[in-house]
Formats: structure tokens, sequence, C-alpha cells
């Protein structure tokens, strides 16, 4: 009854605090400017079932995809036995659905048991990647500090819920057999766990009565408050892309990559030019327009649903031209950096009431410098490589849009070839009366 | 190579009270830098050759913009498009060829929602076209036998998903055609994109080119074969860093078509 009562209380805090987190961030990613991401719900639904659901792009490198394959699986069907637990814990029952599913309730349990091996497997192999191996794109400098512990305690809090998971049991395992289980007897002499029936009683075997129930309460809570404390660790790490992975690729960007967007606003002031007698259309004129982003708030929400969602797996940065190249400039960083401002601008609304109180700082200087903008060669490596569709080039290039049509502040060489374009129609110093020239060289 | 080269203009047709069948974007790069029109001639010399009913602006052509939007001056690229799209309008075209991946984005993809809707190919896609159906034929030619690799360029490959057309035409040239690692969906960049090639590159501590012509060259190519003429310029400035110009020939998969039919 007592712990009924602890259970309800500590699960509906945890659901509680996380929807309030939850509800923050999305507040935070609505900061951002609208952009239409709602048509072709079929394709949307297509794309994300592929990249999202299949893991399509992962498998671009075989060797991480299984291992986070693994961990993925065992992820989405251990919370299959979660209902079961949240039932157990909130009625006081012990295994309340093994009686009436039978033999299927076995096979559930024992799939859910070999995953959760293999997810220790890839859990291990993924800490010796990032501590021991070293692989290049994920020990980075970005990475240095709260971004490498993130990755670090997460891995780490994953081996300690699967050791849970198999002292719950496990134990359970050797209890039942000794006929002291608190789930029913049905008289099977084993609840037959593909694993735990073996590990049970080479870890547990010939303990008392007592310690063995003792270990089984420890797994079991242990395993909800990890599940809680997970739950509420995601919305400040990077892991919270296990959720939004899902509506990130939903509304990914379906055009081709080349396409980039043209700006409404300044096309109402070109067609003005063309045409004295063009009205623009009414509605957006009392919102006062900034050429481009110079912060968070002049991006999209999609660009903020993009940082949210970032894995800082580094796959972008890994193949980008610049990076490979020795130039300052990370996608991965970009995605970091955006996200970093995006959470201290919704710190800073928290504090004031809700509304922003000018800190005078901005994603562009602060977090991002010219210098990583003017690096980038468009060539969508880093978009193609993300496994869910984040496109970093996006705000690379709203920024460029602020850097010259806001600060006028191009290296001097581009505005000379702006100039060139503007006088003769080229980029470079050659009349437009002279285009046909080589026919006749 | 003994006959003249036939370029008619839009304006020629117009007089005529014809039109073309497609209309020859050239680019910049295509009109001005040497380098690249050597390219455009090899595609006329082609569209000779097939008699396609093709005609170039001329001097009513002007910059696309793709530099401009790229380097983040929004409105000096929709100033571009509006007086390109005017003067295309006023054709009536309906169908355009280009000889650089960038025109061929921009005018494809970004066109459109400016008032300028046309069918956009590239070069590769044109030449894939022709072979098709018959209109140009090779027969093994020069370059039978020899060892090719092809560059994807960025704005043909990743930012338009077009990575067979320029190798299905490279297959009629009886050539051995090999793949570098990074390729297609995973090529790596000449280095110009971006309006890169209009500025030093930022610090770092090797040139984007350098990087991708050693990677080609370790293929030891008789041939790197380009579609875009930035590329065109990165690589062959790559393999001249190291010292590789006599043996191993950076062109234009135009000039492949054209030097195995002898145009
Ligand atoms: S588009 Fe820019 S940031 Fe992305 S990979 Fe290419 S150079 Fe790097
Ligand atoms: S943007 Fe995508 S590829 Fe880059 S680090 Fe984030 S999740 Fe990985």
């Amino acid at each position: 009854m007592i712990s009924s009562i602890i259970f309800i209380l500590l699960f509906s805090g945890g659901a509680i605090f996380f929807t309030n987190n939850a509800l923050k961030v999305r507040r935070n990613i609505l900061l951002g400017k609208e952009i239409d991401r709602k048509d072709q719900f079929s394709a949307r639904l297509k794309i994300m079932t592929l990249v999202a659901l299949g893991q399509k792009k992962m498998f671009e490198r075989p060797i991480p995809a299984i291992l986070h394959l693994f961990l993925y699986a065992a992820f989405v069907i251990t919370q299959i036995e979660l209902i079961e637990i949240v039932v157990d814990g909130a009625v006081g029952s012990h295994r309340m659905f093994r009686p009436s599913l039978g033999g299927f309730y076995t096979f559930m349990v024992s799939f859910i048991e070999i995953l959760s091996v293999l997810a220790f497997i890839g859990t291990i192999a993924f800490l010796a990647r990032r501590n021991i191996l070293k692989v290049p794109r994920l020990v980075k400098n970005e990475l240095n500090g709260w971004p490498k512990l993130d990755a670090n305690l997460i891995l780490i809090s994953e081996i300690v819920l699967i050791c849970f998971i198999f002292m719950m049991n496990g134990a359970d395992e050797v209890l039942y057999t000794m006929g002291s289980s608190h789930a029913q007897n049905l008289g099977d002499g084993s609840l037959g766990l593909s694993i735990s029936a073996h590990l049970g009683p080479l870890l547990f075997g010939g303990m008392s009565e007592h310690s063995l129930h003792i270990i089984e309460r420890v797994g079991w809570w242990g395993h909800i408050v990890m599940v809680l404390g997970f739950l509420n660790y995601l919305p400040y790490s990077k892991h919270f892309h296990i959720l939004l992975a899902f509506p990130n690729v939903f509304y990914s960007n379906l055009n081709p990559k080349g396409q980039f967007t043209n700006m409404e606003s300044v096309t109402n002031e070109v067609k003005a030019i063309f045409d004295p007698s063009f009205v623009p259309p009414p509605g957006d004129s009392n919102v006062t327009i900034r050429f481009g982003a110079k912060d968070v708030i002049d991006l999209s929400w999609k660009q903020l649903l993009d940082a949210y969602s970032c894995t800082e797996c580094g796959r972008c940065t890994s193949a980008c031209p610049a990076n490979i190249t020795g130039k300052l400039l990370s996608p991965r960083k970009i995605m970091m950096d955006t996200r970093d401002r995006l959470m201290e601008v919704g710190k800073n609304m928290d504090s004031n009431k809700g509304e922003f109180k000018d800190d005078g700082k901005s994603l562009l200087g602060n977090y991002i410098t010219p210098e990583e903008l003017w690096a980038c060669t468009s060539c969508n490596a880093c978009v193609q490589e993300c496994p869910i569709n984040i496109d970093p080039l996006s705000i690379i290039m709203d920024m460029r849009r602020y850097v010259v049509m806001e600060e006028s502040a191009a290296p001097t060489e581009l505005n000379g070839v702006f100039t060139n374009i503007e006088n003769n129609g080229a980029p470079w110093q050659f009349a437009q009366a002279d285009r046909l020239n080589w026919k006749n060289d | 190579m003994s006959e003249p080269l036939s370029v008619p203009t839009m304006a020629e047709y117009l007089a005529k009270g014809e039109s073309p069948e497609i209309l020859f974007w050239v680019g910049c790069a295509g009109s001005f830098d040497d380098r690249a029109k050597k390219i455009t001639k090899a595609i006329v010399k082609i569209l000779n050759h097939a008699h396609v009913k093709f005609a170039v602006l001329g001097t009513e052509e002007s910059c696309t913009g793709d530099p401009a939007k790229r380097a983040g001056n929004e409105f000096l690229f929709q100033m571009q498009a509006m007086t390109n799209i005017n003067v295309m309008n006023g054709y009536e075209v309906k169908r355009i060829v280009t000889g650089c991946p960038h025109c061929f984005n921009t005018l494809k993809n970004e066109y459109p929602a400016l008032g300028g809707s046309y069918e956009v190919v590239h070069h590769t896609q044109l030449l894939q076209e022709l072979l098709d159906s018959g209109r140009i034929k090779i027969e093994g030619g020069s370059f039978k036998g020899k060892k090719i690799t092809f560059h994807d360029p960025c704005y043909l490959g990743r930012a338009n998903d077009v990575y067979e057309a320029p190798r299905s035409v490279m297959i009629n040239l009886d050539a051995e055609l090999v793949e570098m690692k990074r390729s297609k969906v995973n090529g790596l960049c000449c280095g110009a994109g971006g309006a890169q090639m209009f500025k030093e590159a930022e610090k770092g501590n090797k040139e984007v080119n350098i990087e991708r012509s050693e990677e080609a060259l370790a293929l030891n190519p008789d041939v790197i074969a380009v579609g875009c003429p930035f590329c065109n310029t990165m690589m062959t400035d790559g393999v001249k860093h190291f010292n590789k110009e006599k043996s191993v020939k950076v062109l234009d998969v135009a000039e492949l078509i054209a030097q195995a039919n002898d145009l």
C-alpha cells in the first residue's frame, strides 16, 4: 500500500516535471519564425518512416548503425514492459500480465532481455569508441566539457539501467524456482526468461530468500527511477533526439537541397522597383523585418527544432570540406550553438516573467563568428549526412544574409563581385556587350 | 575542327518568326573564363553535330545571381533573377540547357517562385538524351581503355540528385570508369561553391581542391572528368599543384564526348 503511494507520487511527479520542461522547449521552438511545413502529409509520413523509424541514413555507416540499432530497439521495445511496471507499481501487483498472457508474456520479456544484452554490448562499444578508440568525429573540440560528459553519462546510466533489469528478473527467477516469488505461481517451475533463467541462478543462486527479495526490489525500483530520471534529463541533453527525431524528420525540407529560400520581403521590394504600381500583399507590413538572422528568434521554428534534435554525432562535420581542411567551421557546432543560445534565451524569459530582456548577446557574434560562416562552400554534405535531416546550411545562409544585407560586412572580394554583377551582369569585370565574344575566339 | 560554329541568338530566331527547341544558357564562366569557353564550344559543337535547334541569349544574358545569393546578397540575386526572367519570358522560353550546375540549380529551383518557370536540364542530361535518342553516336574513339574518374559537382549531385546522367554518358566512351571513395552522395566539394570561388579561403591547414585532387590522383586516372566550370578550375589547379598536368587531363564531360567524336 505504502509502496503504491510512493510509486504514484514518484511517477506523477516525474511526469509533471517532464511535461513542464517539454512545454518550455515547445515555447522556445515556437519563438522561431513561421515556415510552412504542413503540406504533403503522405510524403512526410513516408520520410519519417524511412529515416526516423527505419534509420535509413544511419546505415551509410554500418558499424555504428548496428550498435545504435541495439540501443534503439531495446529502448523502443522496453516501453512495452514499462506498462506492466507502471501497473504493478500503482496497484501493488507483481507481474500482473503473466497469468493472462502466458507464453506470449514469456516471449516478450525474453525478447526484451536479449535486446538488453545487445544494448549492453552496444553501450560498451560506444563508450570505447568515444574514450579509448577516440573516433575523430567524437572527440572534436566543440565537444569539450558538457557535451562529452553528457554523452558518457547517458551511456553509463544505460549500463546501470540494464544491470537493474537483470537484478530484478534474475533474482525473481531464483525466487520463483524456490516457490517464493510474488509473481503468481503457475506451477511451471520457472519464469522461463531467456537470459535470467540462466543468469539468475549463476549470480544469485544459493542466496537467502530475504536477500533475493531485496535484490529484486532494488532492481525494480532502480529501473523505474532510472527511467523517470532519463526522461527528465532529456530536455537538457542531446538525447532529446530519441523523441524529437520523429517530428524533426517529419517536417524535413522536401525541396531539392540546392533550392534556397527566396526571401519574400526582398521580393516585394524588387517587384516594386520593376513595377512602381506594385502593391505588396497586406499583413506583414507591421512586422519589423530584419534581413537574415542575427539571433535565434530570426530563425524559423524548424531551424530551432533542428537544434534541439541534434544528436551531436558529428557526421555532418566529418563530411564538411571546410572542417576537413582545418577551417573553423563545424556544422555540428552551428547546431550546438543555436541550441545553447536558444536555451539561454528561454532561461532569460523564465526569469523575466515570460518576456525576453535584452542581454546584449546574440547567436551571431557571441556564439558563431563570421569566419565560420564564410568558410562554407554550401556543398550540402552536412545536410546529406545528417541521420535526422537537420539543415545546418540554412542557418549559415540566413546569417550570411544578415552580415551582408544588414551590416554590409561581406569580405572585400565579395563586395567587388556584387559591384560587378550589378554593373555588368557577371562576377568579373567583363562588359555584358562582350558576352558572345567567345564564339569568335 | 573545320566547320565554323553556328551560334544563333534568341533575337535572331525571333526575327525569323521561329523559336528554337532549347535555350543554351552559357553562364558567366562559360562566356568569359578562358578555360570554360572551351567547354562552351564543345557543347555547341555537339549541339551543331546533332542538329539541335538551339539559341543563346548572347548579350542579353546576365548572371543568374547564384554567387550573390550564396554570398547572402538576396537583394542582388532577385534583381538579377527578375531581369533575366523578363528577358526569357519575353522570348517565351520553355526549355533551357545550362553548361554550369550553379546556373542549372538557380534557374530550375529558384526562378519559378519569382515568375520564371522553365524546364531546365544540365548539359550532361541533354547529352544523355541525345545519345539515348540516337541523335549523337560515339564510336569508342580516343578514350577507349583510358581510366576516367568523375568528380560530382555539388550543385548537380547532392543539390539536385543527378548522379547517373554524366556517368551513363561516359559509359559510351568505352573507357574504364573508376569511382573515388567519396563519390555521388558522399562526393567531396571542389572548394569553389557558396561564392568561395571569388574570395580567399578562410584560414585552415589545406585547400579543399588539394584534398580533392589528391583523392582523384590516387586512382592514377588518365582523365578527371567534371561537369562544372568551377570544379574544372579547382581540379586543374589541384593537378598542377601535384605536377601531374602532363599525365592527367581535367576535362568536362562535354569535352570528352566532343573529342571522342573528333568534333
Ligand atoms: S554546406 Fe557548408 S557547413 Fe555544410 S558541409 Fe558543406 S561547407 Fe560544411
Ligand atoms: S546536425 Fe545531424 S549530423 Fe550533425 S551532429 Fe547533429 S545530428 Fe549529427
